[in-house]
């Protein structure tokens, strides 16, 4: 199985994405922004970092990067899909997660170990999870405040699409206690929180991470 | 209007030898200026004279330091060089950490511009010296920081170190570099001068590596990275207001700030193009530009080559209009290299630059003369031997003389301080105080993550990344100073500086291997602070022969004073070491419950210029702790040895503070008991001491190990699996209540 790793001007996770992918036993297939297309691949992460430097908004002009428009067009055909940090904030910017992430109550950027409980396990990135698992990946931004309107969360919540949630304190205030959610056939998922960065406990805090690049493997092969 | 037409040529400069020049506005002394009519045999240009001010100033040519500094070479012997494949007067020191990898690190300082502009001034200071370690041909894998501050509880302290810690973070960070390390020191010493010294650590392939230089006539050289502007010019204004006297504004010109403003994203992209650039073998040379610009790196890459240099000035992309020569040359817009390369090879140099979308220019080439020739619309405004330029600047032997003050601060020992009677509630005091309380607040600003090879980082003793994921190999470094003990006897600070480094790569189970540092002093014009920089060098340098490692680079930072008083002396000390498997790494804190404590090394009654001495009493006075190198040297290695399954290096606040972190960082308790006075067991601050942990089924042969090693291990206790500290003899320590005091403090002053 061949997972696509983007890297834009400005990403700093794809090495670790593409780390992730071999750990769970895929191969990496790295995606340039200017590509035009997905160089066959069967899955997508659009990984962390500041893709152009966050200027005018995360996310907000990696969107327009010609590789985004076969990887819209491939979610909305159901291919997976996972946004990570900054890449969250560009499947927000492109339309295919609802809401926007802003920046961190606190005003810092904050690094840290961060629990999360995984809140639905029938996505294509969290089937390997068992319901309710807590798992700790690290959390890492500037921007991390999800936020979108009542009507909006109310659905999220209503249709179970709020994948992760932050237990034991709230990093950055998102509404609901949200950290990842997933659209509405469960393909596509944005999550603040870096699960490539919990492969293995040497070098992050667990590996839980890990099970969110080894249950798209079953995800796309059923 | 054009700027040619009032262009200061070198045709004008030889016709009108007397018109008066602003050099002191400059910072040239009679004397300097003087030289260089005498080395160009005319009045110097404008341009030039903006080139020779920048670097002949203190920070370019280490005219005061240098004499001192030679120190380190006559003390380093053929099988300390053995490793290192660059060194002193490089960019950064190299060194060989076996299997082909080479690993470059190098600590640079920005402190004035990070009181002026605190946030700006921290963030550059980190783009500069990534760009001095790419610039070795590394790639750039971590970095640290060695901050010092005024009183934690000082209303401008509030200020600056919000924004240092923020722009250490802003930077590094959308660098993707992981922090994994450093120091937040508080002094009221460094109210008016904060000391921000940022350290870089990268690695390469050893036949990768590059130096500095522009060799081969007909090679090309180009400006790559941001566009020039008028930012971080500083003095040189002078120059610009005389040319365009009461023009300001005219031409669209803005008078900006002399701090340098930084942007991660392009140096993020630069770095890339770098390493692509580097992959395909397409650089001859390479310099980045930082302090002085283009001024710093045409002049240098000219200097370290076998020819001359033409640059074409006027073909410089420029952010801002009717900037003149000397402008353009001292700017330090950030975020630029300048590389030597092949003719045959431009037209791929120029494909990696466009597909990072960086702007690159060939300002110029190499020529067969012995000049630097710099031309701005084919006139010429220098024309200068560039090692006049670059190597050749003053030397100052500046007077040096022991402050009569330091013998009466010798006599002002702790011995008659009044000590505590309520140990208990001195601990939580002390754990509470700033110097000693949890760093998270200002850490957790900081990406400890990217790149996915972070194996230690803060609160650990040292940082530690893995370099090569095949084969585990990983480099540890710690950097360390205390500035009490340096102002007490800067000979033995120096060495209690590099001790501590040492040790703090030791007990993270690395096998020490070299050394840099950050020497940050007053004034040098002060005959005492010069005392205190030739004893601190003479310390340094003689430890790090009794231990073996080499001094592979440094940086000085002089003038760290309000009015005339200078901060404490300050020679940071960073020490690299190597671990062959990181997956054997020591982790720092407490290891299982269960598992024997040892005290390793010898407890004294060392107490002056202790933390507890300036908590407690406000108290500096006395003799610094001894230094024991030969200790240090067997604690290492009985680390390294095996058996250790977590440690803790004794340094500020003692063992009292060794033990509340070790538990905090752990998340478990210990029971122990106090050798001797519990007092001085707990907070005397003796050297070459390490906290280890040891499974109790090795334990005898543990101490039996120490034993013939010579080395005092003292059996502590045993880690608890319950969730307090308990010291014989004083009321048992849960951790919520410890947890509470250390976490407490920095939140409280800074959110």
């Amino acid at each position: 199985m061949k997972i696509g790793v983007i890297t834009f001007p400005g990403t700093l996770d794809d090495i670790d994405a593409a780390r992730a992918v071999r750990y769970a036993g895929a191969e990496p297939v790295a995606l340039w922004h200017g590509d035009e297309d997905l160089r066959g691949v069967d899955a997508v992460v659009v990984p962390g970092g500041f893709s152009y430097g966050d200027y005018l908004r995360a996310g907000a002009i990696a969107r327009f990067a010609p590789v985004m428009t076969p990887v819209v067009e491939a979610a909305r055909g159901g291919m997976p899909v996972l946004g990570i940090c900054n890449g969250f904030q560009i499947l927000c910017e492109a339309g295919l997660l609802p809401g926007a992430l802003l920046r961190n109550a606190g005003l810092h950027f904050v690094c840290r170990d961060q629990t999360l409980r995984v809140e639905r396990t029938t996505t294509a990135w969290t089937g390997g999870y068992a319901d309710g698992a807590e798992i700790v990946i690290p959390v890492k931004n500037m921007d991390g405040r999800f936020a979108a309107e009542k009507s909006t969360v109310d659905e999220l919540e209503g249709e179970g699409r709020v994948v992760f949630r932050y237990v034991n304190g709230n990093p950055n205030g998102s509404l609901g206690e949200i950290a990842g959610i997933s659209s509405a056939d469960g393909r596509v998922v944005g999550l603040m929180p870096h699960p490539e960065h919990a492969i293995d406990a040497l070098t992050g805090p667990s590996a839980d991470g890990l099970g969110m690049f080894r249950s798209v493997l079953g995800s796309v092969a059923a | 209007m054009t700027a040619t037409a009032q262009v200061d040529t070198v045709g004008l400069a030889a016709s009108t030898p007397d018109i008066p020049q602003p050099y002191r506005e400059l910072g040239l002394k009679d004397d300097e200026y003087a030289r260089i009519r005498e080395i160009l045999g005319r009045r110097p240009t404008d341009a030039e004279l903006a080139m020779y001010s920048v670097m002949w100033s203190e920070h370019c040519s280490y005219k005061s330091s240098k004499v001192h500094l030679r120190y380190f070479g006559e003390t380093t012997t053929d099988e300390m060089r053995a490793s290192m494949l660059a060194g002193i007067g490089e960019n950064a020191g190299v060194v060989d950490i076996g299997d082909g990898w080479a690993v470059t690190f190098k600590v640079e300082s920005h402190n004035h511009p990070s009181y002026v502009e605190p946030y700006q001034g921290a963030a550059t200071g980190v783009g500069g010296i990534v760009r001095d370690i790419l610039a070795m041909g590394a790639r750039p894998l971590a970095v640290m920081d060695s901050l010092r501050f005024g009183a934690a509880d000082h209303p401008d302290t509030r200020r600056v170190l919000p924004g240092v810690v923020a722009g250490v973070g802003g930077y590094g960070n959308c660098l993707g570099l992981p922090n994994i390390g450093g120091e937040v020191v508080f002094d009221p010493s460094y109210q008016g001068n904060p000391l921000v010294n940022a350290l870089c650590v990268g690695a390469m392939r050893a036949e990768d590596l590059h130096l500095a230089h522009a060799s081969g006539t007909g090679n090309k050289v180009i400006l790559f990275g941001a566009r020039t502007g008028l930012d971080g010019i500083g003095g040189v204004s002078v120059l610009a207001s005389d040319t365009f006297a009461g023009d300001e504004g005219g031409s669209g010109r803005k008078k900006l700030p002399s701090v340098q403003v930084g942007d991660p994203f392009t140096e993020k992209v630069l770095i890339e193009c770098c390493l692509e650039l580097f992959r395909k073998g397409i650089v001859v040379g390479i310099q980045d530009l930082g302090g002085a610009g283009l001024s710093c790196a045409t002049s240098e890459l000219a200097s370290a080559g076998d020819g001359g240099m033409h640059v074409e000035l006027d073909r410089v992309p420029l952010r801002a209009k009717g900037m003149t020569p000397a402008e353009i040359l001292s700017s330090e817009s950030q975020e630029r290299m300048c590389a030597v390369v092949r003719p045959s090879d431009v037209d791929a140099f120029m494909a990696v630059c466009r597909k990072w979308d960086v702007i690159a220019t060939e300002i110029g080439e190499v020529t067969d003369g012995d000049h630097l020739v710099i031309t701005w619309h084919g006139e010429t405004v220098v024309d200068v031997p560039p090692r006049t330029v670059a190597h050749e600047g003053p030397v100052y032997e500046r007077p040096v003389e022991r402050p009569t003050d330091q013998d009466t601060l010798a006599a002002a020992s702790t011995s008659t301080l009044p000590r505590p009677t309520d140990l208990r509630e001195e601990i939580l005091r002390m754990a509470a105080s700033p110097n000693l309380a949890s760093r998270r607040w200002v850490t957790e600003q900081y990406d400890r993550y990217v790149r996915g090879g972070t194996v230690l980082a803060q609160p650990a003793d040292a940082g530690m990344i893995r370099i090569d994921e095949s084969t585990n190999r990983g480099v540890a470094v710690s950097c360390d100073c205390n500035g009490r003990y340096t102002r007490l006897d800067p000979y033995t600070g120096a060495q209690l500086a590099l001790a501590e480094a040492y040790r703090n790569v030791a007990a993270s189970g690395a096998r020490p291997i070299a050394v840099t540092n950050c020497l940050n002093f007053g004034s040098p014009e002060d005959p005492g602070v010069m005392w205190q920089f030739q004893q601190a060098v003479r310390g340094l340098a003689d430890g790090c022969a009794e231990l073996g490692i080499p001094v592979t680079g440094g940086n000085v930072s002089f003038y760290n004073q309000t009015g005339a008083t200078a901060i404490l002396p300050t020679p940071v000390v960073g020490v690299l070491g190597v671990i062959d498997d990181v997956t054997t790494r020591i982790p720092t804190g407490l290891g299982a419950p269960g598992d024997t404590l040892f005290l390793l090394g010898e407890t004294r009654e060392e107490l002056d210029g202790s933390e507890w001495a300036n908590v407690a009493h406000g108290h500096l006075g006395g003799r610094p702790p001894q230094v024991d190198l030969a200790r240090e040297r067997t604690l290492a290695e009985i680390l390294r040895a095996g058996d250790v399954s977590a440690a803790h290096d004794l340094s500020e606040g003692g063992l009292a503070q060794a033990l509340v972190e070790a538990c905090l960082l752990t998340g478990t308790g210990c029971r122990v008991t106090l050798p001797g006075d519990p007092f001085v067991a707990l907070f005397s601050e003796s050297s070459a001491r390490v906290l280890v942990s040891v499974p109790a089924d090795r334990a005898d042969a543990f101490a039996t190990r120490c034993a013939e090693a010579g080395l005092p291990a003292h059996r502590l206790g045993t880690v608890e699996p319950t969730e307090t500290l308990e010291i014989a003899g004083i009321p048992a320590l849960p951790l919520t209540e410890l947890r509470e005091a250390w976490e407490a403090t920095l939140p409280a002053l800074f959110d």
